[in-house]
């Protein structure tokens, strides 16, 4: 369908984008690799009077190592940091879970930070950036702010970035050496996670010492199982049933055609028991 | 003297794997999609669509989207009620039938999500869909029947003033008509001694999904009105649109350009084409609409939609002695083209390779307010391959033997042909033995078998399913007169003509309106071993009612075995009258020449003349033979007498994940008979996507309304169409049985891979999961409905399981924490 008419800005800058905001105030939408965003402009369930495109924003994209953590531009492209070598030693579990998103050509134009600021509870980054205990670099008019993972993600399409800000970078400490594994169920290839598993541990002799779960689509925001993490430590992979039985607690899974909640909450539980057992190799 | 070589080789074209002629243009999209047509100051469209399944239209205020930018103006149903004609169907299947008029936009009442009731000419698309927001109906909103079961009582109706969501009611009986015994002598003696399984099964409701969507723009500034539109049926759409409009059919030139798939989806006559043409000739100015995919989703007809109630009755041996069937159709809003008549076509093939003594077919159409229900690839015979060869699975369960041991007892044996079945078709040919037992070699039958055992025994997480599906189908629609005694609106007969240029080249015309098959390649093989010219020099024009004028277009997989029999007897005309040119210039009686790969040649000497000399000797036309005409152009309309047969052995594994009820396509053989094959690329092209799109019917696809009927799954989001990444790599050969219907032998194929893979799919989960007491899962087979029949029958114990007998899903990676023996139970 054709999308409501709408003005377009293609700053160049971080400062320049800010600007354009303010100025443009509530009617302004971030456009990053539009596979988000493109689709609801053209259903027309949003009608923005400007669209503010970060694509020419090079200071925004790309890998850096930051020390103790890599730090990850927001609009890097989904096919850059599945490909990435920081990415890959050190945070593994990132890189498995965006491979799995849609297709090559969505993986193409799609971005982390823009999944993550679209926080669809459906969506594949969401798990493992709150696993993996990232935080987030959000600017706008006052200043630069961190925002914990934890506390990055409010409700169904709703994050910590507000109206007239920008996300700009997501840093994610070290996890060198770690095992990992994303488990996403689907029925075909190129859908949204029905239930998703990000898990990630560290283990010595096959013996879990930390580990870090999330979950894909167990409510309205991506979930950390943290009564599970906490179980597991000191489990091997003989002994991971009972761990990983309680994936499911606390959680809200939506209902709809592809299962009902009670069937997600059982999904969680299997999916989770076979996230860490591969991500302990097995 | 010829301009153009005469064909240097005279290796057979008919047979080989040439590469589609067309497909340079198709894949890269250099070529005339209807969306891509722009006429001078053409006007585009946009419709405003009810978002209600059924509602009193109260009325309609167009003042704003009126004096919106760049609209020009926009009509309701009343503004073109004159000349908007109305969506007729072809085939009443009784004559009491109940059918409610199908206006393209309605003037009083809507009765599904989705339905047009105004429509915005604007300047370009984007101002007519920005005006289409501004247009206010005012809806009464009635109460609205959405589910099928529920339609036949009769308690909410979809059209009140039908007094009854019945349509109507269509039987054969094998002992009314003679064909065979009494089903009902059958049951009882069943019940008292043999065997009676009853069953009822689900064909859920499934959105076709072309690739290209709709689009129609028409052009109504000169002499002819020209309608340009992604059709299937251009010459029946002509025919829609002078039975119903008032414009006569000599004034309407219809033409399909390059279109981008159908499946049956595009076998109809609109109301997005017919309200096109009613906005382009009041405003007399080009206009276009192109539908997007949401709008295509809800408002394009659907496929399937019944609940089949199934009685089956054999011997305690496994020898089946009768077959009782009754349907319930879903129509959905209106009845369509084909309408009431797609269950019905499957009425001949519930009995399909079996040799039932009884037989009797009951179908009753039901309206509700959803979109409408027509063909889709395979119509009604796909349905009823499903029931059959699910029943005969659940034979074979009951018996206790192997589902190919008791389709074996049962089937038509190969010297048994042609064969009467107990339905009155004549099969013509073929041979399930030599089907069958290629299948299983190329399947590992025995050792997949053997596997599914040792998973058995040891409780494998994963198990293992076979599924069988020895279908036929009926293709080749059709036989003129048998279509006559039905009913239906029309004949089957298809068209051909030949044109012999004088530089050499030929110009082959068509009234099967390609959609995507590769008609232009198949048909220049059959033109160019018939009449001995290259290959390259044979153009194929089609989908043009003013090209071709002469044609029943293409779906019911009838191309190739009606139209291609027409292109081969305007071949043997051209040849006829060339023979007589011949001998006029060989000096020769026409009794003594002789024509072969392209030459004709005086018997017993080396005298001879190509075929592209005499066609420029007939242009020239400077001297020829006094009692002919001076063209070798020829025409034919074939007209079959009986229809197309083919069948086919399909075995499928599946793995079933027991733990979260996902299923996984294993192996995939298919050997089937479509008798003799033109180009064996091209068939199979059609064997694999047929393949596919069957497997969606089982895995997949379902069109899914809420209670308020909007189409849940109207996105590709949730109806979840597979893609190429989601199938596996299929075995497919062929046996050989020639169709003696026509003279190429050739059966039809473009359905087959449908027909027969649904019921093999869901067979083989049903096998994997049948020692836990399962014997149907609803189709499509989710993950979802596995695991909860895997729960509801209570799942076994998997313990004591070494991690080496536990292969995954995912190749080399272990399904199960060996240790922790099942998971059932483990989510309350
Ligand atoms: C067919 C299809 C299948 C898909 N399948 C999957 C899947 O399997 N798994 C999955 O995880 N996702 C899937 N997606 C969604 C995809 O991952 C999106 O790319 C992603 O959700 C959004 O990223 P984007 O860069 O395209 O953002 P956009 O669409 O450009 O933007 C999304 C939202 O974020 C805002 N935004 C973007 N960047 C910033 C920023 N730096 N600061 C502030 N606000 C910002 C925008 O204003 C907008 O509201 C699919 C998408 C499609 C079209």
């Amino acid at each position: 369908m054709i999308p409501a008419t709408f003005d377009y800005a293609a700053p160049t800058s971080v400062e320049e984008a800010l600007s354009v905001l303010a100025e443009a105030g509530d009617d302004a939408k971030v456009l990053a690799g539009g596979q988000s965003l493109l689709p609801i402009l053209r259903m027309r369930l949003n009608a923005p009077e400007k669209v503010v495109d970060l694509g020419r924003v090079e200071a925004l994209r790309g890998v850096r190592d930051g020390g103790d953590h890599i730090a990850i531009g927001s609009m890097t492209p989904y096919s850059e940091v599945v490909g990435n070598a920081l990415v890959q030693e050190h945070a593994g579990l990132l890189a498995k879970a965006v491979e799995t998103v849609a297709d090559p050509q969505i993986r193409h134009r799609g971005t982390v930070g823009g999944a993550l600021v679209h926080a669809d509870p459906a969506g594949d980054v969401g798990a493992p950036v709150l696993a993996l205990d990232a935080t987030m670099v959000v600017v706008g008019p006052g200043g630069e702010r961190t925002v914990g993972a934890g506390e990055f993600f409010h409700d169904l399409f709703e994050t910590a970035v507000a109206d007239g800000e920008l996300l700009t970078e997501i840093r994610i400490p070290k996890h060198t050496g770690w095992g990992s594994a994303y488990e996403k169920f689907v029925r075909v290839s190129h859908q949204w996670s029905i239930v998703a598993v990000a898990a990630t541990v560290k283990a010595e002799g096959g013996t879990i010492t930390e580990a870090r779960v999330g979950l894909t689509n167990m409510g309205s925001t991506p979930l950390r199982a943290t009564a599970v993490e906490q179980a597991l430590v000191g489990k091997g992979t003989a002994d991971l049933a009972d761990a990983c039985a309680a994936a499911a607690e606390g959680t809200n899974p939506p209902s709809d055609l592809n299962g009902d909640a009670d069937y997600r909450r059982h999904l969680a539980t299997v999916l989770t028991r076979r996230a860490v057992q591969h991500a302990l190799g097995g | 003297m010829t301009a153009v070589d005469d064909r240097p080789t005279t290796s057979p074209e008919i047979g080989s794997a040439r590469r589609r002629k067309e497909d340079q243009r198709l894949i890269t999209g250099r070529t005339k999609w209807t969306d891509n047509i722009q006429l001078p100051g053409m006007l585009h469209l946009a419709m405003v669509r009810s978002p209600f399944a059924h509602a009193k239209i109260a009325s309609i205020d167009t003042a704003e989207a009126s004096a919106a930018p760049n609209v020009v103006r926009v009509f309701t149903g009343h503004d073109i009620a004159d000349i908007q004609g109305v969506n007729i169907t072809a085939w009443p299947i009784s004559p009491d039938q109940k059918t409610p008029d199908h206006l393209p936009v309605p003037l009083e009442r809507v009765s599904h999500t989705g339905e047009i009731v105004a429509v915005v000419v604007a300047r370009s698309a984007a101002a007519a869909r920005d005006a289409a927001e501004l247009v206010d109906v005012d809806y009464e909103e009635l109460p609205a029947i959405l589910d099928l079961k529920e339609a036949a009582n009769d308690a909410v109706l979809a059209h009140p003033d039908l007094g009854t969501n019945k349509s109507a009611f269509w039987q054969l009986d094998s002992a009314a008509q003679g064909s065979g015994g009494d089903v009902g002598e059958a049951i009882e003696k069943a019940r008292q001694d043999g065997i009676v399984i009853e069953r009822e099964y689900r064909q859920q409701r499934l959105i076709p999904a072309f690739m290209e969507p709709r689009s129609t723009v028409v052009d109504p500034t000169g002499e002819q009105v020209v309608m340009y539109s992604a059709t299937q049926v251009p010459h029946i759409l002509r025919f829609c649109i002078a039975a119903t409009t008032g414009l006569p059919e000599s004034k309407i030139r219809v033409i399909a350009p390059d279109v981008g798939g159908g499946f049956g989806g595009k076998l109809q006559s609109t109301p997005e084409e017919f309200a096109t043409l009613a906005v382009a000739r009041k405003l007399g100015k080009p206009c276009k609409y192109t539908e997007t995919r949401s709008e295509s989703m809800i408002s394009a007809h659907h496929g399937r939609d019944q609940w089949q109630k199934l009685t089956l009755t054999a011997e305690k041996d496994g020898t089946v002695t009768g077959l009782k069937v009754d349907l319930m159709a879903d129509l959905g809003a209106y009845a369509a083209i084909v309408g009431g008549g797609v269950p019905v076509l499957g009425a001949w093939m519930f009995n399909a390779i079996y040799k039932f003594p009884a037989y009797q077919f009951n179908c009753t159409t039901y309206y509700t307010n959803k979109t409408w229900v027509d063909a889709y690839r395979g119509a009604g015979r796909p349905e009823a391959t499903f029931a059959i060869e699910r029943l005969m699975d659940e034979l074979a369960a009951e018996v206790g033997v192997d589902p190919l041991e008791i389709r074996e007892k049962n089937w038509i044996k190969h010297d048994e042909f042609p064969f009467t079945s107990v339905a009155g078709m004549t099969y013509d040919s073929g041979n399930y033995e030599a089907a069958t037992a290629r299948a299983k070699e190329l399947f590992g039958y025995d050792e997949l078998r053997a596997e599914q055992k040792q998973r058995r025994e040891s409780g494998d997480p994963v198990q293992l399913g076979i599924g069988v599906s020895t279908f036929t189908e009926m293709c080749g629609l059709a036989p003129s007169r048998v279509l006559g005694s039905l009913d239906y609106g029309a004949g089957g007969w298809e068209s051909a003509s030949i044109r012999m240029l004088a530089t050499g080249t030929v110009e082959v015309i068509t009234g099967a309106s390609a959609h995507g098959q590769g008609h232009e390649t198949a048909w220049s093989q059959i033109v160019a071993d018939r009449l001995g010219v290259p290959f390259e020099n044979v153009e194929v024009l089609h989908g043009d009612t003013q090209i071709a004028p002469k044609g029943m277009d293409t779906y019911g997989s009838r191309s190739l075995v009606v139209g291609g029999e027409a292109l081969v007897r305007a071949a043997d005309k051209v040849i006829e009258k060339a023979k007589k040119f011949a001998a006029h210039s060989l000096e020769a009686s026409v009794d003594d020449i002789e024509f072969s790969a392209g030459q004709f040649t005086v018997r017993g000497t080396d005298k001879g003349v190509g075929i592209s000399d005499l066609a420029l000797a007939a242009f020239a036309a400077h001297d020829y033979p006094e009692d002919v005409e001076p063209s070798l152009d020829a025409d034919a309309t074939f007209d079959p007498v009986n229809f197309s047969f083919p069948h086919g052995t399909h075995l499928c594994a599946m793995e079933v994940d027991t733990e979260t009820g996902a299923t996984k396509m294993r192996k995939y053989v298919c050997v089937d008979d479509i008798g003799n094959i033109i180009n064996p690329l091209i068939v199979e092209g059609q064997v694999h996507g047929g393949l596919v799109q069957g497997i969606a019917q089982a895995l997949w696809e379902g069109a899914e309304y809420d209670e308020q009927g909007t189409l849940v799954s109207g996105s590709f989001v949730d109806y979840t169409l597979p893609t190429a990444a989601d199938t596996i790599s299929f075995v497919t050969d062929h046996t050989t049985s020639p169709a003696t219907s026509n003279s190429l032998g050739t059966k039809g194929v473009g359905e087959a891979g449908t027909i027969a893979s649904t019921p093999a799919v869901v067979n083989a989960i049903v096998d994997a999961v049948r020692d836990r007491g399962i014997d149907d899962i609803e189709m499509p087979c989710t993950p979802e409905r596995v695991w909860k029949a895997i729960q509801s029958a209570g799942g076994r114990q998997g313990a004591g399981v070494t991690p080496t007998q536990q292969p995954h899903f995912d190749e080399g990676t272990p399904n199960q924490d060996p240790s922790a023996g099942t998971t059932d139970g483990a989510v309350q």
